[in-house]
């Protein structure tokens, strides 16, 4: 359908619209008007993601003259392929003239299509991968060798491989804009590389400059090491959404923090005596290379200035307003002697580690005490980073994923050389889930989530966040230190009361159930536990979903229930499926989950929820507390069961989903017009 | 027709090993002669004692036929199921052509027993499917005995109208496959005596398909080893203990074991023919979910950085070589599996049959066929998953249209000639096409009411009259309902005497057995089929007189009710007799010859 918000004309590609969606657009567009911030809570699962690019895309469409570039930022890459599902469901439903570029950006790992490539298993290694078929000095040699042997027709073996597939990409690129208009998911992104024999990764990458909504995660902007080299492009006139932002504050802070471990270090040593065997390979072939790196760094150019799209590695930790525009110290500016300097860094973490009780410092005592004993001040600190990547292009270092503990070192370097407040140096010698086995790690923890999203708001003219769960919802500002013009909570106001919950604190035999740790491994909770599932599971149509609070308290408790036949009689049932620690398993388990409860066979889905506090009541979102009975509060396994039979009858009775009367829960078309009529009239 | 000759044994019972040496059979009777010529057993049987011939099924363990007389039977033993498979269809068709020439013998001692009509010569393939089919229905079994049986009608004609069922794909396609079974079967628990230090375990073919089905690789080493290297019994008992091992958590055991022993090591390693399908799997999986193309696409995941031990990520051990395989990971495949269904049909017993079934069945559909259609159909299910449900209008779902096994094959070959004829008889009726479209109607309607308005409106029936026929049938309405009573649910067959209910219900089937018949003889075109009608209109007769009978001999409690059901029946038998009878009389009216030569 097509109605007006005030002076713009949004397209919602659905015959009705839930009048907390038509709120949503109305407070979002004038945020939007405001050219400002805002924070929008809205229950999950009532369409918030339509709402917002229904919105913005109409906004962008209503008013030409200023073009509007959309960043929807996503947690994870379904996420992402969700968002551009809706957007190809609102793309199909715009005016056919209204051109629109919508593309997903992921890591290589999920865009390459070279078969050679993507037959390395880590992401680091399909990133180096990668970079030996295309960076700039390989092409340039292969193309030198291509050359030489038209000439004198040497043997094809010697030819250096490249990647064909960025070849011809970035032939192509050369003249102007690539993609035809229309909505990219990943999945589409590789189908049109396949068919054009283009690079999408590079392609994604090109294109985000002219695409109109882009999609990805939340790091690409958030994390400055990722950010400065993808994101530095967007111009002020973005709108950046943040969705499922209930835990933006930990991707902040995790953006900025590094951890060292044993590992780590013993890695960073090979590191280094690797570059030296390069340095010394250099210095007997090609010493020129490393003077001119010299002569750069004197002129005060830690980074080169335009590097080709295929050289970039991650960027500095820093953020980009932190970063010194000045000259590299002297002390540093020799490749020996920087090499010098980092294994005199790695030596004194090494003896840093070696501690019996939990450490804490603050950056300005570490910094201190860094260079009483290992000779490092704070300026040579802060410039690691920089000196390392400059080395590495200099040293024309391909294998990248080799090289990612010096890098880290270097990162934590930069890091604690840079910030002196907010910041925090913990060592810890074992894990406390196991003492008994030392396994010291050294974490430099960011404290201040506002730190890492500063840019952002600085940046960018809006920046929406928005969620299922932001309460409370003044939190957030004081949290991400900033003002937002409009800052709102809805709720859901359901035709009926379709949510139900309960809560159980007696089994069947009327004893006392919990979690609580003292209890859970309780032979009897376990039963009882098992009994609930069992009679829920043959109550409950389709699918379940059981939460547990950890993995080992899962593992444990599906063991007994396997042992005391409850497993088995559940399966009489349906299907168990189980979330596990490996990814690829959960995934399939989830997708087969999903495919049983469709097909009618029905099943169980365990999975993790972690709850850290004790007043879990407080911490239920409001819309589920809102439908929680006092009644329900108390319940054994007998009187929940009787409750939920109850709940799934009323459930199954027909009803009236457009609502009736004054509680509307479904508008049309024509509602719309006359609300906005009725606002006319009361001017 | 020859004679054949073929090396078997004769074995006096299933228990005792067999003669060795040549049955000889020909078109009156078959002789034994045995090898060892002192031997007495020396059999001459002429084939009209033989009743019925029975064989074992093909690639079960003997190759024997039975040939069944009225005391007993004689059994042969073949070495090839070959040799037997030409001595069976010899004996088939002779006793198909004995039984054609004296069935009335036939009949009275085995009466489910087929007899093909003479001239049609029937496998015996298809004899025991048409006697698996009566035995399995009695109701049919009942019309076959009733019909077939007093030569009302013959066997072919009985079968004609039932093509549907003898059709074999039909039966292939309707029998439902059943899937596995939802219990973890694979997951064999061993039982102990409690005195001694051994554990039992059992396993059925059920459990050994199970497993072969979950585990990729005990498949394999099944196929690879048995029997070449090993007896199946080694196998199972490797298998087992492997599993002990596993079961007891005994890792440092496990490891010792599977170092000195390579093929119990089988069991305690990775699947890599698991891993294999998993990595093609996850490359198919709905991207809305595929939380693996997550990992490591944020930043985060780069080694060291973010923090660590906060309790979101929780270290996992080292993998090595022996598979620390955990209940919640056999869990997930055996519903995987589970749900995935049986790809194949296979009778459960030699394990050697099921392993290489099971091979392949996956062998067929390989991975790699799907892809451009299956990334298409998986986008639009995203698209579909996408959708908000409550916003948008009724959704068409997608169906699985009913399935009918190509209904115009049975009306064509049955009706072809009737509808000829009813198209003879429909040249008084206005053909009228009943599917207009809005303007087509629209025109139709205004040319009626012009007509109309031209003729007026003559043959409006009078409204007294209406009136009259409309509450006579009201009242007939309502009086059926009253006596009925209770209610509209309630059926009036059920208030009956159950044993007027059976009668009418044995009756109710066999008048539209033999209206089909009737109906479908029409128009008389040989004699055959005059032959044939005749026959059907007596055995109508006597059911109608039966029914007659019924109605009067009810009590008069039911009467009405009995009259009410009996009426339908006796209305479609009047049909049949009045088309009957104007039929005779229009052969009558045009003498002797009739238009196709057909004479009477």
């Amino acid at each position: 359908m097509k109605f007006h918000i005030e002076e713009v004309a949004v397209y919602f590609p659905y015959d009705h619209i839930y009048p907390e969606q038509y709120e949503y657009m109305v407070e979002l567009k004038r945020a939007l008007d405001a050219r400002g911030h805002c924070l929008l809570e809205m229950p999950t699962g009532t369409g918030k993601t339509i709402a917002l690019l229904s919105l913005i895309t109409s906004y962008a469409l209503a008013h030409p003259s200023s073009p509007l570039k959309l960043v929807y930022c996503t947690r994870t890459v379904h996420e992402m392929e969700k968002t551009l599902a809706e957007l190809r469901v609102l793309y199909s439903y715009l005016p056919p003239s209204s051109s629109l570029l919508a593309l997903g950006l992921s890591s290589r790992k999920n865009l390459c299509i070279n078969p050679d490539v993507l037959s390395a298993s880590s992401r680091d290694s399909i990133d180096s991968a990668c970079r030996r078929l295309t960076a700039s000095w390989v092409r340039a040699l292969a193309a030198d060798r291509e050359q030489s042997s038209r000439g004198e027709s040497l043997q094809p073996s010697s030819a250096i491989p490249t990647c064909p597939f960025f070849e011809s990409y970035d032939k192509a690129s050369r003249d102007a804009i690539l993609l035809p208009s229309g909505v990219y998911t990943l999945e589409d992104l590789r189908a049109f590389g396949r068919d054009r024999k283009w690079c999408p990764y590079f392609l994604a990458r090109n294109m985000i400059q002219y695409a109109n909504i882009v999609v990805y995660s939340y790091q690409y902007l958030l994390d400055p090491k990722v950010a400065n080299i993808i994101s530095k492009e967007m111009q002020r006139e973005c709108v950046v959404v943040f969705d499922e932002a209930h835990n933006i504050d930990n991707v902040c802070i995790e953006a900025l923090s590094v951890s060292i471990r044993r590992q780590t270090l013993d890695g960073a040593t090979r590191n280094l005596n690797r570059i030296a065997q390069v340095i010394d390979k250099f210095k007997a072939t090609d010493a020129g290379r490393l003077r001119e790196e010299y002569n750069r760094l004197v002129e005060g150019l830690a980074q080169r200035g335009n590097l080709p799209m295929t050289d970039t590695w991650l960027a500095n930790p820093a953020l980009p307003d932190d970063i010194l525009k000045e000259a590299v110290p002297g002390n540093i500016r020799r490749a020996e002697h920087f090499l010098a300097v980092l294994r005199r860094l790695v030596q004194y973490l090494k003896g840093r580690l070696q501690v019996e009780s939990v450490e804490t410092e603050v950056p300005v005592a570490f910094v201190a005490s860094i260079n009483a004993q290992a000779g490092i001040d704070q300026k040579m600190l802060k410039f690691c980073y920089d000196r390392l990547y400059s080395l590495m292009l200099t040293l024309e270092i391909t294998d990248t994923d080799e090289f990612l503990h010096i890098q880290t070192v270097c990162d934590f370097a930069t890091l604690v050389g840079t910030y002196t407040r907010g910041f925090s140096i913990i060592i810890e010698p074992f894990d406390e889930r196991m003492p008994h086995i030392p396994d010291p790690i050294l974490q430099l923890s960011c404290h201040d989530a506002s730190l890492a999203i500063k840019p952002v708001f600085d940046r960018f003219q809006s920046v929406i966040i928005t969620s299922g769960t932001l309460s409370p919802i003044d939190l957030y500002p004081r949290l991400l230190n900033f003002n937002p013009v409009i800052s709102r909570s809805f709720t859901m106001s359901l035709t009926r009361d379709c949510i139900c919950p309960m809560v159980l604190t007696r089994g069947s035999d009327q004893l006392p159930v919990s979690t609580k740790f003292d209890m859970r491994s309780d032979p009897g909770v376990v039963r009882n536990y098992g009994r609930l599932l069992l009679e829920m599971v043959a109550a409950v149509p389709d699918g379940i979903v059981c939460f547990f609070v950890s993995y080992s308290y899962m593992d444990g408790i599906v063991n007994s229930w396997n042992e005391m036949g409850i497993l088995q009689d559940i399966m009489q049932h349906k299907l168990v499926f189980i979330e596990t620690q490996d990814v690829v398993e959960t995934t399939l388990a989830l997708d087969n989950y999903r495919r049983a409860c469709d097909c009618g066979r029905g099943a169980v889905f365990f999975s993790i929820a972690r709850y850290s506090r004790h007043d879990k009541r407080s911490k239920l979102p409001s819309w589920i507390l809102s439908h929680l009975r006092d009644a329900h509060l108390n319940l054994s396994t007998d009187m929940a069961l009787h409750i939920a039979r109850e709940f799934l009858r009323r459930m199954a009775q027909p009803y009236d989903k457009a609502g009736s009367g004054s509680k509307k829960t479904l508008l049309s078309q024509e509602d719309l017009e006359k609300m906005g009529q009725s606002a006319m009239d009361m001017f | 027709m020859h004679t054949i000759n073929k090396p078997t044994k004769y074995r006096i019972s299933l228990k005792e090993p067999g003669i060795p040496g040549v049955l000889r059979m020909a078109e009156e009777r078959f002789i034994f002669t045995p090898h060892d010529p002192r031997s007495l057993l020396k059999l001459d049987v002429p084939f009209r004692s033989i009743k019925v011939h029975k064989f074992s099924k093909d690639g079960s363990k003997q190759a024997l036929l039975n040939l069944l007389h009225e005391g007993g039977g004689y059994i042969f033993e073949f070495d090839s199921f070959s040799d037997r498979n030409i001595c069976r269809d010899f004996v088939g068709k002779i006793l198909g052509k004995l039984q054609a020439t004296c069935p009335s013998k036939d009949d009275k001692t085995v009466p489910d027993k087929t007899t093909p009509a003479p001239g049609e010569q029937l496998s015996p393939m298809e004899m025991e499917h048409r006697i698996k089919l009566l035995r399995d229905d009695s109701e049919l079994q009942r019309l076959h005995k009733q019909f077939v049986m007093t030569a009302i009608l013959t066997e072919s004609e009985f079968w004609a109208t039932r093509k549907n069922l003898l059709d074999d794909t039909t039966i292939k396609v309707t029998k439902q496959r059943t899937g596995f079974k939802s219990t973890m079967l694979a997951d064999i628990r061993p039982s102990t005596d409690g005195r001694t230090n051994k554990v039992t375990f059992s396993l059925t073919p059920e459990i050994i398909h199970q497993i072969f089905a979950e585990k990729p690789a005990v498949h394999r080493a099944f196929l690879d080893l048995v029997p070449k290297k090993m007896s199946e019994k080694d196998f199972w008992t490797k298998y087992c203990r492997a599993e002990y091992l596993h079961r007891t958590n005994n890792s440092v055991a496990a490891a010792a074991e599977a170092a000195e022993d390579e093929e119990l090591a089988v069991f305690l390693k990775h699947d890599d023919i698991l891993a294999d399908e998993i990595r093609h799997k996850i490359r198919r999986v709905d991207p809305t979910l595929d939380m693996e193309a997550d990992q490591a696409d944020d930043y985060i995941h780069l080694q060291d950085h973010g923090l660590l031990r906060d309790g979101g990520k929780e270290t996992v051990d080292a993998e090595s070589e022996l598979s620390r395989r955990t209940l919640s990971q056999d869990l997930n495949r055996h519903a995987a599996v589970v749900l995935e269904g049986r790809a194949f049909d296979v009778e459960l017993g030699d394990t050697r049959t099921v392993a290489e079934a099971l091979a392949r069945s996956k062998k067929g559909p390989s991975l790699e066929t799907f892809d451009k259609n299956e990334s298409q159909e998986r986008l639009e299910k995203a698209c579909r998953m996408t959708e908000i449900e409550d916003l948008r209008g009724p959704h068409q779902l997608p169906y699985a249209p009913l399935f009918i096994k190509d209904p115009r094959e049975y009306f064509d070959s049955q009706q072809a000639n009737a509808l000829r004829a009813l198209g003879d008889s429909n040249a008084g009726f206005k053909n009228t096409d009943y599917n207009f479209n809005l303007e087509e109607s629209y025109a139709y309607l205004m040319k009626q009411i012009s007509e109309a308005k031209v003729t007026g409106l003559n043959d409006i029936v009078q409204s007294d009259v209406a009136l009259k026929v409309l509450n006579g049938l009201n009242q007939h309405l309502s009086s059926t309902k009253q006596h009925i009573g209770k209610g509209p649910f309630e059926s009036v067959l059920d208030q009956l005497p159950s044993r007027t209910k059976d009668e009418l219900m044995i009756h109710w089937s066999s008048i539209q057995e033999l209206l089909r018949h009737f109906w479908s003889s029409y128009p008389i075109t040989t004699g055959y089929l005059y032959n044939k009608v005749l026959r059907l209109k007596e055995a109508m007769t006597q059911i109608y007189n039966k029914l007659q009978e019924i109605k009067e001999s009810v009590q008069s409690d039911y009467r009405h009710l009995v009259s009410l059901l009996v009426h339908p029946m006796l209305q479609a038998l009047d049909a049949a007799f009045a088309h009957y009878d104007s039929e005779q009389q229009k052969r009558t009216a045009k003498g002797g010859a009739m238009p196709n030569g057909f004479f009477k």
